[in-house]
C-alpha cells in the first residue's frame, strides 16, 4: 500500500536540512531536520516566528533549491530540479510591471508550449473567474493590490497546479481585503483541489483557511508541533468562524506553541540589537 | 434635509471648479514667465555679443559674431564647402553616429545581459572591462584611423566603443538587478533559460538600457566629430578642423551650432521612442503632471 502522500501534489520532506553558505564562506542553517507531510488535496498553513525558515521550506518543495540533506518527495517524486506542477504566490506580486494583466495570467500555458492565442484566451477565462473582467489590458500598477493578488492566483492556478505553495500571499494586503481574499482563495481552491502548502505569520489566517497548521521553532527551524483543524467545511466567511467556540480553543491551543518561539525570537533579536547598539 | 445638502454639494463643487480654474491660469501664467525668461536670456547672449563685437568690445577675429556665423553659414549652404556640399558633410557625420549608434547598442546590450547572466564570465572578463574603460577611450580614435584610414570605419568604430561602454554597464547591471522573485516565478510556472532571458530579464533590464541611451546617444555624436577630427575627408569635424586651421571663429561656431541643432533633435527623438518604449511604467505620467502648481 502506497502512503497517501504519494499521490499527485502529495508533499512528504524526511529530515530535511537546509543550509546557507554566505559569500564568505560562512554556514548558516536555515532549517534542520523537518518532517513535514501534506496529503493531496490538504490545506497546510505553517506558522513560525520570523526568521525560522518557513519560506525555506516552500522554496524546497518548489524545487528552487535542494535539501543539504534529507529529501523532499512531491507526488511521490524526489525533487531534484524545478518542481512539476507547481505554482508559487510569493508575497510581493511576481507579476510582470511591463505586461498587461492579461499577458501575465497567459505566461503560464505559454512556457509550457501552448500556442499564444489559445493561452490568451485561457487568460481572460481566469480573470473572468477572479472577478476582473475589463481590467485585462490594465498594466498591474494600475491595479489595486488586492486586484493584483487576484491576477497572482490567477497566474498560479491557470496551470492547473497539483500543489499551491504560497508564502505569505496576504501580508501586504489592509486586513479587510485580506479576509475577502482568503474567502476567495478557499472557494479557488474548491474547484480544483491542489494541495497547499500555506505560510503565513497570521495565526487565525492559519486556523481560518487550512486543515492542518504545522508550528515551525525559532531558527534554525523545525516542526515543533502539528495541529488539525477539524473545523468543518465549507467554513464559510472568514471573518466570522473567528468566534466559533472550536476555533477559539484551536487558537488557544495553537497559540501556546507559538508563544515561547516567538518569544525567543524576539529576545534574541534584542540581544542583537544591544550588541550592535554597544558596539556603536 | 435633503435640499440642505444638496445645496451644500452645489456649493462645493463650485468651489472645486474655480479653484481649479484658478489653478489652471496661475499655471499658464508661470509657463509663460519661464519662456519669458528663456527668451530674455537668448536676446541678453546673442545681442550683447553682436554689440560688443561691432562696438570692438571683444575682438570678432577670435570670436566671431552672431551674424557673422550666419552669414558663414549661409555661405557654406550655398556654396559648399572645399571637400563638397555642406549638406554632404552633414550626411557623412550624421551616419557615422547613427552607425556607430546601433553597433554600440547592440553589442553593448548583448554582452551586458550575456555577462550579467553568466556570472563565471563577468568574474573572469571584469578587470579586463574595467581597464579598457579607464583608458581615455578618444585617444583610441587614433589607432583606428590607423587601422582603417581615413573613411567611415574608423569613425563609426570610435563612435561604437564610446556607446558600448555606457550601454554594456546599464546592461549588465540592469540583469543584475532583476527582481529574484519575478525569476523564481517564472522558473516555477516552467520556463526555460532563454525564456527566462526573453521575457523576464531582458525587458526588465530595458529600464536601465533606455536610461543610458540618452548619454549613448550624445557619444555617438562625440566620437564621429572627434574621429573626423583626427583624420578624415569628409564630415563635420573635417569642416571643424578646417576652420580652426584659418583662424575662422564664425565657421567654427556655425559648425558648432550644426551639431547642436543634431543633437537635441537627436535627443527629442529619443525621448519620443523612450516614451512609447516606457509606456507601461507608472512613473511616466508625471511628466504631464501640472508642477509648480
Amino acid at each position: 500500500m502506497t502512503p497517501r502522500s504519494e499521490g499527485l501534489g502529495g508533499v512528504e520532506l524526511v529530515n530535511v536540512t537546509k543550509r546557507f553558505v554566505t559569500p564568505t564562506g560562512a554556514a548558516m542553517t536555515a532549517i534542520r531536520d523537518i518532517n513535514l507531510t501534506v496529503e493531496p488535496g490538504q490545506f497546510c498553513a505553517i506558522v513560525g516566528p520570523t526568521g525560522c525558515g518557513k519560506s525555506t521550506t516552500l522554496t524546497l518543495a518548489a524545487g528552487l533549491e535542494m535539501p543539504s540533506a534529507g529529501t523532499v518527495k512531491v507526488s511521490g517524486k524526489l525533487v531534484d530540479g524545478i518542481t512539476k506542477g507547481a505554482s508559487f504566490v510569493f508575497q510581493t506580486d511576481a507579476l510582470l510591471p511591463w505586461k498587461p494583466v492579461v499577458d501575465n495570467v497567459a505566461l503560464g500555458p505559454l512556457f509550457k508550449g501552448v500556442a499564444k492565442k489559445e493561452s490568451l484566451a485561457k487568460a481572460m477565462d481566469w480573470l473572468q473567474t477572479v472577478g476582473l473582467s475589463g481590467f485585462e489590458h490594465h498594466y498591474p500598477h494600475q491595479l489595486s493590490g488586492g486586484m493584483r493578488k487576484r491576477v497572482s492566483l490567477a497566474a498560479a492556478l491557470i496551470n492547473n497546479p497539483s500543489i499551491l505553495l504560497m508564502d505569505e500571499p496576504f501580508s501586504a494586503l489592509d486586513v479587510q481585503t485580506r479576509a475577502i481574499m482568503a474567502n476567495e482563495l478557499l472557494t479557488l481552491w474548491d474547484r480544483q483541489r491542489p494541495s497547499v502548502i500555506f505560510v503565513t505569520h497570521d495565526l487565525e489566517e492559519a486556523i481560518g483557511l487550512a486543515d492542518k497548521v504545522v508550528v515551525i521553532t525559532a531558527g534554525p527551524g523545525t516542526v515543533k508541533a502539528v495541529f488539525d483543524i477539524d473545523l468543518p467545511r465549507p467554513r464559510g466567511a472568514v471573518q466570522d468562524i473567528r468566534f466559533d467556540k472550536r476555533f477559539l480553543e484551536l487558537y488557544q491551543q495553537i497559540w501556546g506553541a507559538l508563544r515561547e518561539e516567538v518569544e525567543q525570537t524576539y529576545s534574541r533579536s534584542a540581544i542583537a540589537a544591544k550588541a550592535i547598539g554597544g558596539r556603536g | 434635509m435633503s435640499a440642505l445638502t444638496m445645496t451644500a454639494v452645489r456649493e462645493t463643487a463650485s468651489d472645486e471648479a474655480s479653484l481649479s480654474a484658478q489653478a489652471k491660469a496661475r499655471f499658464k501664467r508661470y509657463k509663460q514667465l519661464v519662456l519669458l525668461g528663456q527668451i530674455a536670456i537668448f536676446l541678453v547672449i546673442v545681442v550683447g555679443w553682436q554689440v560688443s563685437a561691432l562696438t570692438g568690445f571683444i575682438d570678432p577675429f577670435f570670436f566671431g559674431s552672431p551674424w557673422g556665423i550666419c552669414v558663414r553659414l549661409f555661405t557654406w549652404a550655398r556654396d559648399g564647402t572645399a571637400y563638397g556640399s555642406f549638406w554632404l558633410q552633414i550626411w557623412v557625420t550624421l551616419e557615422e553616429s547613427i552607425l556607430g549608434f546601433i553597433v554600440g547598442v547592440t553589442s553593448g546590450v548583448f554582452f551586458g545581459v550575456l555577462l550579467g547572466e553568466v556570472p563565471y564570465l563577468a568574474e573572469v572578463v571584469g578587470p579586463y572591462i574595467k581597464i579598457v574603460n579607464a583608458l581615455p577611450r578618444i585617444v583610441l580614435g587614433s589607432i583606428f584611423v590607423m587601422w582603417l584610414g581615413l573613411g567611415l570605419p574608423s569613425k563609426v568604430l570610435l563612435a561604437a566603443v564610446l556607446v558600448f561602454f555606457v550601454v554594456f554597464f546599464n546592461a549588465f547591471q540592469g540583469v543584475r538587478s532583476v527582481d529574484r522573485n519575478l525569476i523564481s516565478n517564472a522558473r516555477i510556472l516552467g520556463a526555460s533559460r532563454l525564456q527566462v532571458v526573453r521575457h523576464v530579464v531582458f525587458p526588465s533590464a530595458m529600464t536601465w538600457i533606455i536610461a543610458s541611451l540618452h548619454v549613448a546617444l550624445g557619444f555617438s555624436i562625440i566620437g564621429a566629430i572627434v574621429g573626423e577630427f583626427l583624420g578624415s575627408q569628409r564630415g563635420l569635424g573635417l569642416v571643424i578642423a578646417t576652420a580652426q586651421n584659418t583662424f575662422d571663429a564664425n565657421g567654427v561656431f556655425g559648425a558648432m551650432l550644426v551639431i547642436g541643432a543634431l543633437a537635441l533633435s537627436a535627443e527629442w527623438l529619443m525621448s519620443k521612442v523612450e516614451k512609447r518604449l516606457l509606456a507601461w511604467q507608472p512613473g511616466n505620467t508625471r511628466d504631464s503632471n501640472i508642477q509648480g502648481v
